[in-house]
């Protein structure tokens, strides 16, 4: 059996220990947010936050996670989190809007650990995260806008 | 094996990485498994010849994809047998671990991780409590053997080491160690790591005489 | 097997040790497990009329008989009705219409079905109208609650208001009663100058759930009591399953069933995980004596054997025979290959398939044609179509991937469903490599160009063959291989192109963009090359030969202008250009690039100019334009699907199948021609001329042409 927190809240899991984080959110817990795209942690469409780091559910198998907190993006809060989201929404980022949960999982993160990001910056986090649409032109503008926003 | 810890808490030390690489394929084309016993270079009368040997055979583990490919000549890690840049991109950051938002830790894990029902190609995520990448300093991708070795006894260049910590780290470091067990669908570094650790220290012991070219 | 919510006690040992509990924050839980959209919105809704509903809040819902999956529909259509019906932006709403081939039809093909880049070309009077009867239903109805005559009455921004009296109401109190009134047979439209909503840059409707996780796609439909399938497939076209073992499958934890079903071994399961650990576990061995067993390089030469053939004849002005004999040519030619292209959507393919007390059963998909997913659903089910309700749901994704005549994935999801008892709901899926592998991919095609410039410089005659699969399938020519290089925008005195259709066992499908993906390419790095030739600048050298092409000449001039076009380069870097006009619209679009890290082109920036007549909504094309930018710089930087030695498909998952990621993606500036012909559309269009702008520019940089695509794969030989 593994316990854990899933956005705040006690979870326990006592399936197969090899599940990958992702479908025991998924499957189990039924928080659609978190996407799978890949399985082989190559899209990020399935990032979540492990103990406040950016994570790939899909190659976490449950077994690693005892006594760790997962945030999902149902569950992400706080000032970069907000930040992020209305900017989102101020650009319009998503289109087909099926990798946006990673997107924004790994651009809060990014500015949890570097508030004001440079272009190189951004690439360097957000490089983890493909957007079969492309919408990168708008994530990267959103992320700065974010970045700004927080500032003030 | 404690996950969390591992995935929480790697040591951001410089270690000294698995060592690796080129070797020039005529030397291993004969058994690229296994490592030759050190004991059995003691044939060689010639000190330095011996030293030479020593270290060529050694360098099927140091050249070896499992090695080189993290210790870049770029920021970029490489990745697979193929030695190509490392997808999806990833870059060196502070001690070697990734930049902010995109750490070797958002995929790797403590332990080699198996991969269920996907690709066949990649059989499972690479994995070790220390996972990270050598210092610039210490890059060996698209280097010959004897630029290696003589990289690896300099301090400057080798994160100041002696010739004795050298001996250590070849032999007992647990990522070096990574190299013989890589996880499946990845063909593991020739021989064992003892048997390494045996030519490095026979290596050293004999002058740790470097190839001429 | 199961999650349990963990006691209080358990909660405060824990909490002792370290961990940040948080009861505060725990109602952010969902429990719930997400159901699929049903078609056609909330019951509750009043249905004015097929395409619009208005509930007691004010809210007006738009059907969209167009799925939506990033390309906006439901903003663009929403904005048609909200336009003349005078609501307010704040109310509109936009949910996917009911499968309905007749009332849902796409006008442009007679069946319902997105594709084509024609969602708001087929819609912008229908939905127009469907917005002026809605309005002109509840002028009625709020003129005979208040009894004053209709012409006094007017509507601004979603309020009703009769100025004489001070009455004033939103749409709610009146959508009851509009609803039972008799629809106008001629609703009267605004005036284009008029228009308050159209051409204005508006939120997209469908931004905050794509924003917070709360966006249901086809994957996070999780009723109780779900079976999860997955089938294996084989790594060869056309190989089926010879003999196969299910032992070790069946004793992983959760794996319910196996069963041998048309397109290979289906496994089922309790969980998503146990399924593809069941998958993993089985052991097939697969007949390939009807598989194509021919690696992509050997089709490749096979194609290049027909370039000397007669082929079926798309364009044949002058004399093109002639032309080539005149004294004093310079001629110039060419041959590229063009790989196959998997869509890769980010959503795999997936649908639910839930059966109804009445036995009937809904299926919940990305429906991109759902009429024809049901009737396929329905003959495989054995039921009635009136029995098989598709629920057409976002999806992550498509670029051409759902649109599939004879819906083949439903055949194969239906089939699984169908070999169940069907007590349960279940979900079928593709994982990634199932839809790397899955065929149904942009046809490969190789083109042989040749072109001749006199010795004044002039282009006198051009031949262009191309040879591949035909996506429709035709026996004769096939005007989607064909198309954007039979009809050449420049005026050549002498043209011919001709076309081979090569049978195959790989699946073929339209990909963004259709046939533009490749004729595009050819066409614009060929004409490009001639210009070179003769020392003509490629801006110059186009408009020369746009004389009769001014929506061409249009987006050309106005991205020129944009890239100040002309203006010294910065070092190590270079230009290319080109215009290609698909689905009625036309874009032209200026690129910079120097060499990148890994040898091939890292793109800077990107000037895209469109022109796609009346633009409806600004904010959705100049999104398209983006993405359309970075989906075709992807394809040709990165991708292809390479049948290796005996004809296994190589690539599996984006590890070998390259997107284009952030760092890979260039700045776009976008600007969109100010028109005031029908709307065309942009999903599509903005695809077809990056590839050949970076490769104008590359080779104007490198001296190298691309001849063959990706171009990372020439690159890095």
């Amino acid at each position: 059996m593994v316990t854990f927190t899933l956005n705040g809240q006690e979870r326990t899991f006592d399936g197969d220990p090899d599940t990958p984080l992702l479908w025991v959110i998924r499957d189990f817990e039924k928080l659609t947010g978190t996407k799978y795209g890949c399985g082989v942690a190559q899209c990020g469409a399935c990032t979540v936050h492990l103990d406040g780091m950016p994570r790939r559910s899909c190659v976490t198998p449950v077994a690693m996670i005892e006594g760790s907190e997962v945030v999902t993006i149902e569950g992400i809060s706080g000032t970069e989190a907000d930040a992020v989201k209305t900017a989102w929404t101020g650009l319009d980022v998503p289109q087909c809007g099926y990798c946006q949960s990673g997107q924004i999982m790994s651009a809060v993160a990014l500015l949890q650990m570097v508030p004001k990001p440079t272009d190189a910056d951004i690439d360097g986090a957000m490089a983890g995260n493909i957007c079969r649409c492309a919408t990168y032109h708008r994530i990267r503008a959103a992320i700065h806008n974010a970045a700004s926003s927080m500032e003030g | 094996m404690n996950w969390k810890l591992a995935l929480t808490g790697v040591a951001a030390l410089c270690l000294f990485v698995g060592a690796g690489t080129l070797l020039s394929p005529a030397s291993v084309a004969q058994d690229a498994k296994t490592l030759k016993p050190a004991a059995s270079f003691q044939s060689i009368a010639n000190e330095r010849e011996r030293s030479v040997a020593l270290f060529q055979e050694a360098g099927k583990v140091i050249q070896h994809p499992r090695c080189v490919n993290c210790h870049p000549a770029t920021d970029r890690p490489l990745q697979g047998a193929s030695m190509h840049p490392h997808q999806p991109p990833v870059f060196r950051g502070d001690g070697g671990m990734g930049l902010p938002g995109m750490q070797c830790t958002t995929c790797h894990s403590a332990e080699n991780t198996p991969v269920v029902g996907q690709a066949d190609t990649i059989k499972s995520i690479p994995g070790n409590p220390a996972w990270h990448l050598a210092p610039i300093e210490m890059a060996w991708a698209g280097k010959s053997l004897a630029q290696i070795c003589q990289q690896i006894k300099d301090p400057a260049r080798n994160g100041g080491k002696t010739m004795d910590q050298i001996v250590e780290h070849m032999a007992h470091d647990e990522l070096v160690g990574w190299g013989w067990k890589p996880g499946a669908g990845r063909e593991p570094v020739p021989g064992t790591q003892a048997e390494f650790g045996e030519l490095i220290t026979a290596w050293v012991k004999s002058g740790a005489a470097c190839p001429a070219s | 097997m199961t999650i349990q919510n963990i006691k209080t006690t358990r909660r405060d040992f824990i909490a002792g040790s370290g961990l940040v509990i948080g009861v505060a924050i725990a109602p952010k839980f969902v429990s719930a497990a997400p159901a699929g959209v049903h078609a056609g919105g909330d019951a509750a809704l009043a249905p004015i009329n097929a395409f619009v509903k208005i509930g007691t809040d004010d809210t007006v819902t738009v059907l969209s008989k167009h799925i939506e999956f990033g390309q906006g529909p439901f903003t663009g259509l929403a904005t048609l009705v909200a336009e003349e019906l005078d609501a307010d932006w704040s109310q509109m709403r936009a949910v996917h219409s009911p499968t309905d081939n007749k009332i849902y039809a796409n006008l442009m093909f007679g069946l319902q079905g997105t594709g084509g880049s024609s969602s708001i070309a087929n819609s912008y009077e229908q939905m127009r109208k469907a917005g002026a009867a809605a309005r002109a239903m509840l002028v009625v109805a709020a003129a005979n609650e208040w009894k004053v005559p209709t012409s006094q009455i007017t509507i601004e921004k979603g309020r009703i208001r009769h100025a004489a009296s001070g009455k004033e109401s939103g749409f709610g109190a009146f959508a009851e009663k509009a609803a039972r009134l008799t629809p106008p047979a001629e609703p009267k439209l605004k005036d284009p100058k008029d228009f308050v909503l159209i051409g204005t840059e508006l939120p997209k409707l469908d931004t905050l759930g794509k924003t917070n996780g709360t966006a249901i796609f086809t994957l996070d439909i999780t009723p109780d009591n779900l079976l999860i399938a997955v089938v294996a497939h084989p790594e060869h076209f056309g190989a089926t399953v010879k003999s196969f073992n299910d032992a070790e499958a069946r004793k992983v934890e959760g794996v319910v069933d196996v069963k041998q079903v048309p397109s290979g071994v289906a496994v089922y399961a309790d969980n998503t995980f146990a399924a593809l650990k069941g998958r993993d576990a089985l052991s097939i061995e697969w007949d390939l004596s009807k598989a194509e067993t021919r690696s992509s390089e050997e089709l490749a030469s096979d194609y290049r054997k027909l370039f000397g053939e007669k082929g079926l004849e798309a364009t044949n002005n002058g004399n093109i025979d002639n032309a080539f004999k005149a004294p004093g040519l310079q001629t110039v030619e060419a041959e590229i290959v063009f790989p196959f292209l998997a869509h890769a959507p980010m959503e795999p393919l997936d649908a639910v398939f839930i059966k109804a007390a009445d036995g009937s059963v809904d299926i919940y998909n990305g429906a991109q044609f759902p009429a024809m997913d049901q009737a396929v659903a329905a003959k495989v089910l054995g039921l009635d179509e009136a029995k098989v309700r598709v629920n057409t749901q976002l999806a992550g994704g498509s670029f051409g991937r759902k649109a599939q005549f004879g819906s083949p994935y439903m055949q194969e999801a239906a089939a699984v469903y169908a070999a169940t008892d069907r007590t349960r709901p279940l979900k079928h899926m593709w994982t990634r490599e199932d839809d790397i592998r899955g065929g149904y991919y942009r046809p490969m095609y190789a083109h042989r160009m040749r072109g001749a410039i006199d010795a004044q410089g002039q282009i006198t005659a051009w031949e262009q063959v191309i040879v591949g699969q035909s996506i429709m399938g035709k026996a004769d020519l096939d005007p989607t291989s064909v198309e954007g290089a039979s009809n050449l925008p420049y005026t050549i005195p002498n043209l011919k192109v001709s076309a081979h259709n090569v049978q195959l066992s790989i699946p073929p499908l339209w990909w963004r963009s259709v046939g533009h993906t490749h004729t595009g390419f050819a066409v614009e790095t060929f004409v490009d090359e001639l210009f070179q030739k003769i020392g003509k600048d490629p801006v110059e050298g186009r408009l020369a030969l746009l004389g009769k092409k001014p929506r061409h000449a249009g987006v050309l001039k106005k991205a020129a202008e944009m890239a100040n076009w002309g203006s010294p380069v910065p070092e190590g870097r270079a230009r290319g250009v080109a215009v290609v006009e698909s689905f009625g619209t036309f874009v032209g679009q200026i690129v910079e690039i120097s060499v990148g890290p890994e040898g091939a082109p890292r793109v800077h920036k990107v000037w895209c100019a469109v022109d796609c007549g009346v633009a409806v909504n600004p904010n959705v094309i100049k999104a398209q334009m983006e993405g359309g930018i970075g989906y075709g710089l992807g394809a040709v930087l990165f991708d292809a699907v390479t049948l290796g030695k005996g004809g296994k498909i190589m690539q599996s998952n984006f590890h070998d199948y390259r997107s284009i990621r952030i760092n890979e993606m260039p700045d776009v500036a976008v600007e969109i021609i100010k028109s005031g012909e029908n709307p065309s559309g942009v999903g599509e269009p903005g695809v077809p001329p990056v590839g050949p702008a970076v490769a104008n520019a590359w080779r104007r940089l490198t001296g190298a042409p691309v001849r063959q695509l990706p171009i990372v794969n020439i690159v890095s030989a």
